[in-house]
């Protein structure tokens, strides 16, 4: 239920006097070809409820059977996350009737994770370092999802009816829980979205997910909780659920900081509950109230065995695991020589792809750099997309910059060659040629159009042969206009000077 | 009463592959004697008549054409209602799945299709195979074709009458606690607890995960070990099922009917006897170990303390897997759906309403014991100490193992009861189990076969059991016991049932 007003302290006023823990945990669907208990495809977009087999949707009789390969990728999930690799885990029964929960129990770990005890370094903006514990990676299955229709909403609330899609139930997840992350203080709004994005970026490097949050691929639930000083104990939390964009999950720690702020300042309790994100209006709303009541009666999956990953196994996920983000962006601040603020704004950016690509395209990464950093991040910022989202490939940026290098154009006109790709004309070399935009390179023009101004402005002639070489720009500039910008200045400037010495 | 129906599997397989007999003839005489007799005994929920004569036809012309045929391709064989099967109606002896067809087929009925045994119909149970006496089917009771005023045993009384009732040669039971031996027993036929894990239970609707398995219900130990060897052996989609080949259960019942033991070693279970055990069992029983010992069989006394806490233990682990296992019938996605009258239409309602009508009883009375000891704060003391029981037990029977190669007991403490003689004291009903429950718990395979009559002419029941992965044991020491018995009695146990009326 909405509340009209809520109370809110500043958020400087309140990070001032209460010191914030927060706890995150993060839900991420791995990209596997099926399902991770049975044989049902892992699609997004499908037809509701095609995507399914007796399994996933729990019909009498069926029985799962553990998706190997989600098996591994958890596994390279908790080795880059610097956790240990459980000897032998197994799955537990989660017991809670709710109908997008087709056997109305979720099969997940509970008390033997399959990765736990590691630790992620999270990069923040201003370049420093922030740890993050990790308490545990384990295994379990999506549930369904409901549509509910015919409320206001779109919440179940006031809705008509509901409908369910199986598509998603038994999809496999991998949730990592964080310990309590203490000691970010008045960061810590920045460090949860920095980790957040930290995983994702990570995801996509094991590739073990498509990781896209607009999709729900991966979904964060933000715990957050106040106390008077880093000595008190941990203040009662509430749980967000559901925060699906890096922006948000920033905007929901900030806002429960303020909220539960001015719940203590009236002398009030925290309340141990659920709450509901509002993307549109960036406030959290309660939901259902975490008693101890709840009660999910775990008990050991009896229809699976344990899993007992062999450690030889294991080493070789190890070995085989790709150059992670953070060792990468390393790599490549060292071999491009960017500054440490360049780098950050490249990262901060999402240009590290774009530029590498546009490297291995020939260019240098100055040049790369300036493209992306500057001329395309305009463009994207005026068309409010991302730098990949521009319909121009870093290939076309290195093609550009070749031609810039070989002097067939200048900076001048590659903004408009530029700006010629961005609007759908083709390559590079098509806009120039379909655009006639190459520089002037033959004397013979520029000597015609070097004449025609100077017999125009016969006056300024006679001030540069008489050694004043001020007024030489009028003549260039009007050369240049004569030229559509095609010619290069300083070859201009040399036969005005050859001209009227003569 | 048609000669056909009265033959072994084993028999009429050879009369089929020789020619003598067609499938259809066999699978028609069955069905005819389904219809002559079934108004009695009621021991099926749903007869497939054509879809078992399709099949039976569909063997014939393959027979016809040379094919090469599986050796059980044409016997007829009845399936208990908690096997799903694709296309025919499967209830599990429950409201709240009335009129569920099922998609897709266990595998244990893929098996039997491919090859080519026509199915005959589904046997009654008790609801979710949750009884000893199959009067808690929502569908009506079963009748014991020896007295059609008691029990056939349960929960697969149905497929246990059917055999007993030459309705079918053979039948599908699942077992959690001796739901296929102690029906045998009390109908004077034959029923395997396979080792767990040895037959998939992909299928099976599931009563308790750890505990159930799926068998074979016959009339003989030789067509017990046939049809076990068909639909035994490894399945990828049961996680719990053995990746090991099936010891050789054929080979092992033919070795035993010739009747020498020498060298086997008999262990009596001191348990497993004495209080309780109705006295012409008990009398029936040690005879049996007579005759074992006249084969050549040593005898020994075992001991295996802690069964005295296997019911108790059971009925913990039991209810709390079956609370979990039953929570997906909910009226939201098939069988039963039912709305509440008053106030608002809700998933939570529906589900409360549809669950309150379309379970019965007993059912109810185990989800809400399971819900509880799975409850926090009550699970380390209830099912945990339940799971540590079940380690003391399987301690037991590895000691016991050490000392003998086999195991003995009878199968149940009396015979066949009344209907409705236990109905109202559930402890009474859960007691019928006592000698069989252990078997479940440690995961061991059972058997049991008929030792001949009570005081009272009713059937008793003689139970072997053997190490895991050693159900071949069983076939050996059940086809001597079987055939030594045979000899004494001058023919099966069967043939001295009464006639049943036949319906025109």
């Amino acid at each position: 239920m909405s509340q009209a007003t809520v109370d809110l302290v500043d958020y400087d006023d309140a990070v001032a006097r209460f010191d914030p823990v927060i706890g995150i945990e993060v839900h991420v669907e791995l990209g596997t070809r099926t399902k991770m208990f049975d044989g049902a495809a892992v699609t997004f977009g499908a037809e509701p409820n095609t995507e399914v087999t007796p399994v996933s949707l729990g019909l009498p009789g069926a029985l799962p059977a553990v998706n190997g390969t989600a098996v591994e990728y958890a596994i390279r999930i908790g080795l880059a996350l610097n956790c240990s690799i459980a000897a032998s885990c197994r799955f537990a029964r989660k017991n809670y009737f709710y109908p997008d929960v087709p056997k109305n129990f979720q099969t997940s770990q509970y008390d033997e994770p399959i990765a736990y005890d590691g630790f992620v370094d999270v990069e923040l903006e201003d370049g420093s370092t922030f740890r993050v514990e990790v308490e545990r990676a384990h295994m379990e299955e999506d549930a369904g999802k409901n549509t509910h229709v015919g409320g206001a909403t779109g919440r179940i609330h006031g809705a008509e009816y509901s409908l369910v899609d199986y598509n998603r139930a038994g999809i496999p997840l991998v949730e990592i829980v964080t310990k309590p992350i203490t000691g970010a203080g008045e960061r810590a709004p920045e460090v949860a979205r920095a980790y957040v994005q930290t995983l994702r970026d990570l995801f996509r490097a094991l590739e073990v997910s498509e990781a896209r949050m607009e999709r729900g691929n991966v979904r964060a639930d933000v715990n957050v909780s106040l106390r008077a000083t880093p000595d008190s104990p941990l203040g009662t939390r509430t749980e967000t659920k559901n925060v699906n964009s890096f922006r948000s999950v920033e905007r929901a720690v900030r806002y429960e900081i303020s909220r539960q702020a001015a719940v203590l300042d009236a002398g009030g309790a925290i309340v141990q509950e659920t709450r509901h994100w509002h993307e549109d209006t960036g406030v959290t709303t309660s939901g259902r109230v975490k008693s101890d009541a709840e009660d999910y009666r775990y008990f050991p999956e009896p229809d699976l065995v344990p899993i007992v990953p062999d450690p030889a196994w294991v080493e070789e996920i190890r070995a085989a695991l790709p150059e992670l983000p953070a060792a990468r962006r390393r790599r490549l601040q060292g071999e491009w020589g960017y500054a440490d603020a360049e780098m950050r704004d490249v990262v901060n950016a999402g240009a590290v792809e774009l530029i590498e690509a546009t490297v291995a395209a020939g260019a240098a990464p100055a040049a790369a750099r300036k493209w992306w950093m500057g001329e395309l991040a305009r463009t994207a910022k005026e068309r409010e997309v991302e730098l990949a989202e521009l319909p121009i490939t870093p290939a076309q940026i290195g093609a550009l910059q070749s031609l810039v290098d070989a002097g067939r154009i200048n900076d001048k006109l590659a903004r408009q060659v530029l700006e010629g790709v961005l609007a759908g004309e083709g390559d590079p070399e098509q806009v120039v040629v379909a655009r006639g935009l190459e520089v002037v390179s033959d004397d013979g023009p520029l000597l015609e159009a070097i004449d025609a101004a100077l017999a125009a402005q016969p006056d300024i002639a006679e001030k540069i042969r008489s050694g004043n070489l001020g007024p030489v720009g009028a003549i260039i500039g009007a050369v240049m206009k004569a030229t559509r910008g095609q010619a290069d200045a300083g070859r201009v400037r040399e036969l005005v000077l050859e001209r009227v010495q003569a | 009463m048609s000669d056909l129906i009265r033959l072994s599997a084993a028999d009429l397989a050879a009369r089929l592959q020789s020619g003598e007999v067609s499938s259809v003839e066999a699978t028609r005489a069955h069905l005819d004697r389904i219809a002559a007799v079934d108004g009695q005994v009621h021991a099926f929920l749903h007869v497939s008549d054509e879809a078992a004569l399709a099949t039976a036809a569909d063997v014939d012309a393959r027979r016809a054409a040379g094919e090469e045929l599986h050796a059980l391709a044409g016997v007829p064989i009845a399936v208990k209602d908690v096997v799903v099967t694709q296309g025919l109606p499967t209830t599990a002896g429950s409201k709240i799945l009335e009129g569920w067809v099922p998609p897709y087929d266990a595998t244990l009925v893929e098996r039997l299709k491919a090859a080519g045994l026509p199915i005959l119909g589904k046997t009654n149970m008790d609801e979710f195979a949750m009884g000893s006496s199959t009067e808690h089917s929502a569908y009506g009771n079963t009748h014991n074709p020896w007295d059609l005023d008691r029990i056939p045993g349960g929960s697969g009384g149905g497929s246990a009458a059917a055999v007993g009732a030459f309705e079918a040669p053979l039948a599908i039971g699942t077992d959690t606690g001796g739901s296929i031996r102690q029906p045998a027993a009390v109908t004077g036929t034959v029923g395997v607890k396979p080792t767990y894990g040895s037959v998939s239970r992909y299928g099976l609707i599931a009563l308790a995960s750890s505990l159930d398995q799926a068998g074979p219900v016959t009339r003989t130990v030789l067509d017990s070990a046939l049809l076990h060897e068909l639909i035994g052996g490894h399945d990828p989609r049961d996680s719990t099922s053995i990746a090991d080949p099936l010891p050789g259960l054929v080979a092992a019942a033919r070795q035993g009917a010739t009747g020498d033991l020498t060298g086997l070693r008999v262990g009596v279970i001191s348990e497993l006897q004495g209080e309780g055990y109705q006295a012409g069992v008990l009398a029936r029983f040690h005879e049996s170990l007579e005759l074992l010992r006249g084969a050549g069989a040593e005898i020994v006394e075992v001991s295996c303390p802690h069964f005295q806490y296997a019911l108790a233990a059971y009925y913990l682990i039991l209810p709390a897997e079956a609370s979990s296992n039953l929570a997906k019938f909910d009226g939201m996605r098939f069988g039963l759906r039912v709305e509440p009258e008053q106030g608002p239409v809700t998933a939570e309602r529906v589900m409360a309403a549809t669950r309150g009508r379309g379970f019965g009883d007993e059912v109810k009375r185990r989800v809400i014991l399971g819900t509880y000891a799975l409850s926090a704060g009550y699970y380390d003391a209830y099912y945990g100490s339940a799971q540590k029981v079940r380690t003391l037990i399987q301690r037991d029977f590895a000691a016991a193992f050490e000392q003998a190669d086999v195991l003995v007991s009878p199968t149940a403490p009396t015979t066949a009861f009344r209907l409705g003689e236990k109905l109202d004291d559930p402890l009474a009903m859960y007691l019928n189990d006592v000698a069989t429950i252990p078997a479940n718990l440690a995961g061991v395979p059972g058997l049991s076969l008929p030792s001949g009559l009570s005081d009272d002419g009713l059937p008793a029941g003689f139970q072997v059991l053997a190490p895991a992965k050693a159900d071949d044991r069983l076939y050996r020491v059940g086809a001597a016991l079987e055939a030594l018995l045979e000899n004494e009695w001058g023919g099966p146990l069967l043939a001295q049932a009464p006639e049943l009326e036949v319906a025109r």
